[in-house]
Parts: C-alpha cells; sequence; structure tokens
C-alpha cells in the first residue's frame, strides 16, 4: 500500500516554500515537488569576480564575442525562456515570453526582491473605476500575512504613510547611493516622492540569518542566506524538521482524480529515468507558477473533466496579466570623475510609488506604475567598457582617464505598471505540441491594451523630465525588463557583457512597451472569486470544484497592480496554508 | 602538477565548466594555481601556445600601448592580458585569424613606413601608426583591415584589463562584503555640486 500523503506541493518557489514552511510549522508533513534539480548554496557564484573564470565569462569557446551567448552566467536563475526539450508556442499575431527556473526555489533564488504591499484599493478596482474584477478578498484580509512574511523573511523599508505603498514592518534600508540622491532630489521637483526600497533583504539579523554583507549579488542567490529565496529560507529549515520530503526532478503531468470528483495522486515524471510515477495524496497545493498550475489543471482531463479539471467555469488559462515594463537611462556627467565607492549594497535602496493614485481624472490611463532606480558601479564584466571605448576610440592615458570618469555615471529609470485583465490574453493548451516528456505544452495569446500603451506614453515624459531635471543625457529610450538599455556596441563586437534588454514588442504603435511575459511578472490563470461561474477558486485559493486542491502561486490573482508579485504570493501562499491545516485538521479536506 | 601545462588546465576547467551548469570555485583555484606554478616553473614568462612568439611580442607591445602603466600602476601588460588574448585564439579559430591576419597588416604598414616590423620599430612609428587607425574617422581602403584589427585588440585589451584583478580596482571597489553600507560624503558633495540639483 502506497503512502498517503496528507499534502503535495507541486513547485517550490515563493508559494510552495511558504505553503511548506507553515504547514511543516503547524506540524503538517508535506512532499514537495519541484521539476528541477536540488540547489545548494555552493552552486551559487556570489562574490565570483571575473578573474576567477579564465575565460572572463566569454563562453569556453570565447563565443561571447561571435554574437554567442557565454554558457556561464552569474545569475541563479537556472532556467530562462529557452529551456531545452520544454517549448511552449505562441499564437500568430501575438507575443509572450515565458521564462521558468527549473530548481528548488525557483525565481526566488535570483529574483528582484523588490518586495511592496498591494494598497487597500487594489483588492477592489472594478468598484473603483469599472475595470477588471474585484477580489473576493480586502486588504484588511491580508494584512496579516504581509505582516507574518515581512517577519519572517525581513524586508526593508521606511514608514512612510503613502496610500498607494502601505508601511509594513521593516528593517533599517541601507543608505542612499549618490546617483539614487539625485533621483531623489530630480523626483522632489516634480512633486514626486521617492522612498527607501522594500527589499526582501534584512538587514539586522533574523531568524538566525546573518545580516547582509552588501556585496550587491542577490541576483546570484545569497550564500548567507540574508535576502529571501524559498530554498534557503524556507525550504531547508523546513526540511530540517524532518516532516517535509522533497521530491526534485519531478515534472508533474495530470492530477488523478476518483469518482467523488476528489484528487488522489499526482503524476509525474522522473526527469532522470523518464519513467513515469504517481504519489497518492489527501490534498494538493498546486504552486508550479501561474502558467504551470494552469497548464497542469488542462492537462488533467477526464471524462469527467472534459475541459480540464476544476474548470466548469472555463476561465483556467484566462485572465493572464504581467507587468507593464518600460525603461530609460541617461548619463549623469554630475558623476563623471566622482571619487568611486563601493556602491554595491543589495538591489533598489530608492524607489517611487505611484504618486497620482488619486489623480487618474488628470490622466488618460487608468491605473498607476511605480518606479525603480539603477545605476552606480556594478561588477566589470566583458563589454562593460564598449560604449566609451567606442565613444573615444584612441588608445593609451587617455582612453584609461575616459574610462575611469565614464565608468558608472548612468541612471536607470524602470516603469513597472499595472495591467488590467482583457479577453485577449490568456494561455491554452496547444492542439499538438508536446514536450520531451510527452506532457502538451502551453499556447500564448497576448494584447495590450490602450490602457497599457498610454501608460507607457506617460512613463516616457516623466522619466525624460526626472532625467533630464539632473542633468542627464538620454542614452537609449528604449523599453525592456533591463534597468534601462546599454548604449548599443558598434561593429563586430556586440558582447557578452552588455545587459540582456528584452526586446520591445513591435506594436502597431511606437510605444516602446516590454514584450508580455518579459517583466516575468505572470499572473492570474487560474482566479479566485465568490461565483464559481466566473472563477476557480474561492477566498482561500481553494477550488469551487474540488475541495481538496488549492492553488498558492500566482495564478490565483484576480489583477495585477503595479506592485511587485511575489510578496503578494507569499502572503497568499500563508493564508491558504493555514487554512489547508485548519481544515485538514477538522477532516474537511 | 609540472606535466599538466597551462594550456590543459585552462581546457580541462573549460570543457568542466561546459559539462556542469555549474562552476565550482574550488576548480577555479585549482587552475589559477597551476597557472601560477606552471609560470613560476618556465621562470616567469608565459610561452605562447597559439599565437607565434612574433605575434605575442606585438600583441604585447598593442596592450601596452592601450593600457599603459600609469604612475606606476600595472597596465594591461603586467595584467596578463596578452596571455588571456592567447589562451582564446586557442578555443577560437575566427579569434586566431583576426590576430594572425591582423599582426601581418600591422607588419605590412610598417615595412612601408619604417622598413620593419611593428614590435621592432621605434615607439614613434608605432604611435604614428596607431594614431592612424585607432580612430574610425580615418576609414579608407587602406587602412580598414587595420582599424578593424586595432577595434578587436583594444576591445579586448580593455575587456582583458578590467575584469582583471589588479585592472579592476581601477573602476570598481566592491565585491567586497562589509558589515555597512556606507556612501562617502565627498562623493556625494562632488556630485550635488556638479548637478542642476544642489
Amino acid at each position: 500500500m502506497q503512502t498517503v500523503h496528507d499534502v503535495v506541493v507541486i513547485g517550490s518557489g515563493a508559494g510552495g516554500g511558504t505553503v511548506t514552511k507553515v504547514l511543516g510549522d503547524l506540524g503538517v508533513s508535506v512532499l514537495l515537488m519541484e521539476a528541477g534539480p536540488m540547489i545548494t548554496p555552493g552552486d551559487f557564484k556570489e562574490r565570483l569576480a571575473p578573474y576567477d573564470l579564465p575565460d572572463r565569462g566569454l563562453g569556453p569557446k570565447a563565443e561571447g564575442y561571435f554574437g554567442g551567448t557565454s554558457a556561464i552566467t552569474y545569475n541563479a536563475n537556472f532556467g530562462g525562456a529557452t529551456i531545452e526539450g520544454e517549448p511552449y508556442t505562441v499564437a500568430p499575431g501575438s507575443q509572450f515570453r515565458w521564462f521558468r527556473s527549473r530548481v528548488l526555489g525557483g525565481r526566488t533564488n535570483h529574483y528582484g526582491r523588490v518586495t511592496l504591499r498591494f494598497a487597500d484599493y487594489d483588492f477592489k478596482p472594478r468598484t473603483r473605476d469599472g475595470l477588471g474584477w474585484d477580489w473576493p478578498i480586502s486588504y484588511d484580509d491580508i494584512s496579516p500575512y504581509y505582516d507574518k512574511a515581512e517577519r519572517f523573511i525581513g524586508v526593508t523599508g521606511k514608514a512612510e504613510g503613502i496610500r498607494s505603498a502601505p508601511d509594513g514592518i521593516f528593517q533599517p534600508p541601507a543608505a542612499l547611493r549618490v546617483h539614487d540622491v539625485l533621483v531623489q532630489r530630480a523626483c522632489a521637483t516634480l512633486g514626486i516622492r521617492a522612498i527607501n526600497g522594500r527589499q526582501a533583504v534584512i538587514t539586522t539579523p533574523t531568524n538566525g540569518r546573518p545580516a547582509c554583507h552588501y556585496c550587491g549579488q542577490c541576483g546570484r542567490g545569497c550564500r548567507t542566506a540574508s535576502n529571501y529565496a524559498a530554498s534557503y529560507v524556507q525550504i531547508f529549515p523546513a526540511m530540517a524538521t524532518g516532516r517535509v520530503e522533497v521530491v526534485a526532478d519531478a515534472m508533474a503531468r495530470e492530477l488523478i482524480t476518483d469518482a467523488s470528483g476528489k484528487v488522489t495522486a499526482v503524476s509525474y515524471v522522473d526527469k532522470n529515468t523518464g519513467v513515469e510515477r504517481q504519489v497518492r495524496c489527501r490534498t494538493v497545493v498546486l504552486a508550479a507558477s501561474a502558467c504551470e498550475s494552469a497548464r497542469l489543471l488542462l492537462n488533467s482531463k477526464s471524462s469527467r473533466h472534459p475541459q480540464g479539471l476544476a474548470n466548469s467555469s472555463g476561465v483556467v488559462g484566462r485572465y493572464l496579466m504581467d507587468t507593464v515594463g518600460f525603461g530609460m537611462s541617461a548619463t549623469i556627467p554630475a558623476l563623471s570623475g566622482m571619487p568611486k565607492y563601493n556602491s554595491d549594497g543589495y538591489g533598489g535602496h530608492l524607489y517611487v510609488p505611484w504618486w497620482m493614485w488619486d489623480r487618474h481624472k488628470e490622466l488618460n490611463f487608468p491605473r498607476g506604475y511605480h518606479i525603480e532606480v539603477g545605476g552606480g558601479y556594478g561588477m566589470p564584466g566583458i563589454g562593460s567598457f564598449n560604449a566609451t571605448v567606442n565613444q573615444r576610440e584612441g588608445y593609451g592615458l587617455a582612453l584609461k582617464k575616459a574610462i575611469r570618469d565614464n565608468y558608472g555615471i548612468s541612471a536607470n529609470l524602470s516603469g513597472r505598471g499595472e495591467m488590467i485583465p482583457n479577453e485577449q490574453s490568456f494561455c491554452e493548451i496547444d492542439p499538438t505540441v508536446k514536450d520531451k516528456w510527452g506532457i502538451p505544452v502551453l499556447r500564448f495569446h497576448w494584447q495590450w491594451s490602450d490602457h497599457e500603451l498610454n501608460q507607457v506614453r506617460h512613463m516616457q515624459t516623466t522619466f525624460r523630465q526626472i532625467l533630464d531635471a539632473m542633468g542627464g543625457t538620454i542614452n537609449t529610450p528604449a523599453a525592456g525588463r533591463g534597468r534601462g538599455a546599454a548604449p548599443p556596441a558598434a561593429g563586430p563586437m556586440a558582447g557578452a557583457g552588455a545587459p540582456a534588454s528584452q526586446p520591445v514588442a513591435p506594436a502597431a504603435s511606437s510605444v516602446p512597451i516590454s514584450v508580455g511575459g518579459g517583466i516575468i511578472h505572470e499572473v492570474g490563470t487560474v482566479r479566485m472569486g465568490d461565483d464559481p461561474r466566473t472563477s476557480v477558486l474561492n477566498k482561500f485559493c481553494q477550488a469551487h470544484d474540488v475541495r481538496n486542491l488549492f492553488v498558492a502561486d500566482a495564478a490565483p490573482f484576480v489583477g495585477n497592480p503595479d506592485k511587485n508579485p511575489t510578496h503578494t504570493i507569499i502572503a497568499l501562499a500563508w493564508r491558504t496554508a493555514e487554512y489547508l491545516a485548519e481544515e485538514l485538521r477538522k477532516g474537511n479536506v | 602538477m609540472s606535466e599538466i601545462t597551462r594550456r590543459d588546465a585552462l581546457r580541462t576547467l573549460a570543457a568542466a565548466v561546459a559539462a556542469a551548469a555549474t562552476f565550482d570555485r574550488l576548480l577555479a583555484e585549482q587552475v589559477h594555481q597551476m597557472v601560477a606554478q606552471s609560470a613560476v616553473a618556465s621562470g616567469g614568462a608565459y610561452s605562447p601556445s597559439t599565437l607565434s612568439p612574433h605575434q605575442y611580442r606585438t600583441v604585447e607591445r598593442l596592450a601596452d600601448l592601450i593600457v599603459p602603466i600609469e604612475n606606476g600602476a600595472p597596465g594591461a601588460l603586467e595584467a596578463g592580458v596578452p596571455a588571456w588574448i592567447d589562451m582564446l585564439a586557442g578555443v577560437n579559430d575566427q579569434l586566431k585569424a583576426i590576430y594572425v591576419d591582423g599582426v601581418a597588416w600591422l607588419d605590412a604598414a610598417m615595412k612601408r613606413r619604417a622598413g620593419m616590423d611593428f614590435a621592432a620599430a621605434p615607439p614613434a612609428d608605432q604611435t604614428g601608426l596607431l594614431d592612424l587607425i585607432a580612430y574610425r574617422g580615418n576609414e579608407s581602403p587602406d587602412l580598414a583591415p587595420g582599424i578593424q584589427f586595432f577595434t578587436w585588440v583594444r576591445r579586448m585589451t580593455v575587456d582583458g584589463f578590467y575584469t582583471s584583478r589588479v585592472g579592476m580596482r581601477d573602476v570598481y571597489l566592491g565585491n567586497s562584503p562589509s558589515a555597512t553600507f556606507t556612501v562617502p560624503a565627498e562623493s556625494l558633495e562632488y556630485a550635488l555640486k556638479r548637478s542642476p540639483l544642489a
């Protein structure tokens, strides 16, 4: 007789990690399945310098100099939009990128750690302006879970009393960098308030984790667990309790149901052997990422569930959203020749919350955005000096001085805006294409609306004003997820070191908006709601149709406010896990 | 250790890095030790394994001209850039051809100018030729191959120098863990004073 696990969690990112931690703490045993390998801190490349690599990051055959990408990445992403043997398709006329990290902890190992609460009004957008849908929960429902998340993972910031950026329980923030101070003052001249960044980084020892050591390499994975990642902050400690078992390299294929419609088992492919296996379960929590969770439900078809499991409403896969992205960078002459300092720190020390939340009547778009601020001296890499070298040319001490004076003198503004869900943006099962395990893949449909395009136009105008006020020279007005675009490298040398900027969606308009999925904030494919005819999950992220099925990633999101989703994924998952534990205790599931 | 040449060690490492998705810092440290030991064993001088001694000498001279010693601080030559270029030319035939053809072009141009190879020419002739090929504005059918080659050497010398242990410190003071994060007042004052926001 095979073991029946109380809870099987599928996916180990922010949602799965949180559910695993919370259930483990409540004494519930968890089997955690991850489609990628196990990870150890030894896999992280924190503080590795280019000179630690003989090829300095060009790749084993110097392919970085010839249009190829380096085989070595410092980043702890363990994945990307392209994964061998695991394709997805995009419908004609649409553009979409789907970034996946197949590894324990998922994208939390490398993500930007921007940690923002939704505002109270974000939960009731339809009530406010008639667009989108209201959530079945309010800010008051989730606020205690934001508190718990902040106490546990640690978030920097200061109380500011801004309605669009609710205060939380904060760790002391690090000092503003020089370019931050310039941006903050430039914003002030425009009546815009810029505040300390809210990052999932601890600046004081917290829950046994040492404080940040300010190496600035959060994206590489943190060897001291001083920022948040589900792997080292939640899952490793949970495994140590003995109540959590991790099955790595397990690609979930299908949820198996019994005659009563309850999930009884998860069928998965053991990627190491290619063998299909099953684990039996009392309850299952999907936390595979919004699109993977939708895919799994849609692929769990049976005569009883012809359009996929938990999908009597037909909305699984629907209302897919991403964040609106736009970036602009400028060279700031005031920084040229400045006495250098170690500006590494920890990601964004400054950000600009949406400042016109009560003035939308003055605007031709209904929802807001925030601005993330970048700049400073990054670790040099191959290609870091292309722009200066191409501009100055020559050689010798004059070139060396130009490089020294011009290094790290850019400031970058990244706009991150709210998208309103629409009928044209969704994912479905591709009718023919399968991945290498034989599992049908997703096909994406995507369309931005004027709401988003007009918002980007506003970002363009505003960013130029801010950078102008600093005396900056705009580098390349370009969209993308990047921290502003790097100046293009001339000639045959486009190199490996240039920051990869996301291609701009070639919309009919000339608005340089990011590609759908490009900001890697996909949310909303298995949404919650009070009405089972128009939503998949109830207000506890429990399927209306299947009582022992829960979803704990960004799929339950009803909207996608201009706050990066991870904090709300964690808070919602925490709430769902507590509810699930209680329902298990009561014998209701 | 002695029978393991530097290049073999680098190749082993490159293959290992390509094979394993993850990089092992210990492996890198071992290679650095091997490189250091092989340098000591060979009397401290690096012997090129892809470029000819003459081509290598030419690359050394170019690296020294592009990023020279400054107030006693090491330049690209001291930072080992020529050896790095030789190593890369050994793993990429296209790159090797760029250097083989480029040095030949430089030698031919210098023969016309001063009657000798580039590396053997007086410094004034060397810089005289570089002053022609270091700028796109001098583009002509005659100079085009030289400009293109110099663009490569300059780019790689700059990359190699500023990603080296000694070169990086010229532009970047980070990658050092610290208990606090501070911004020097003199830097902030410098920028504010020069900005429109003082």
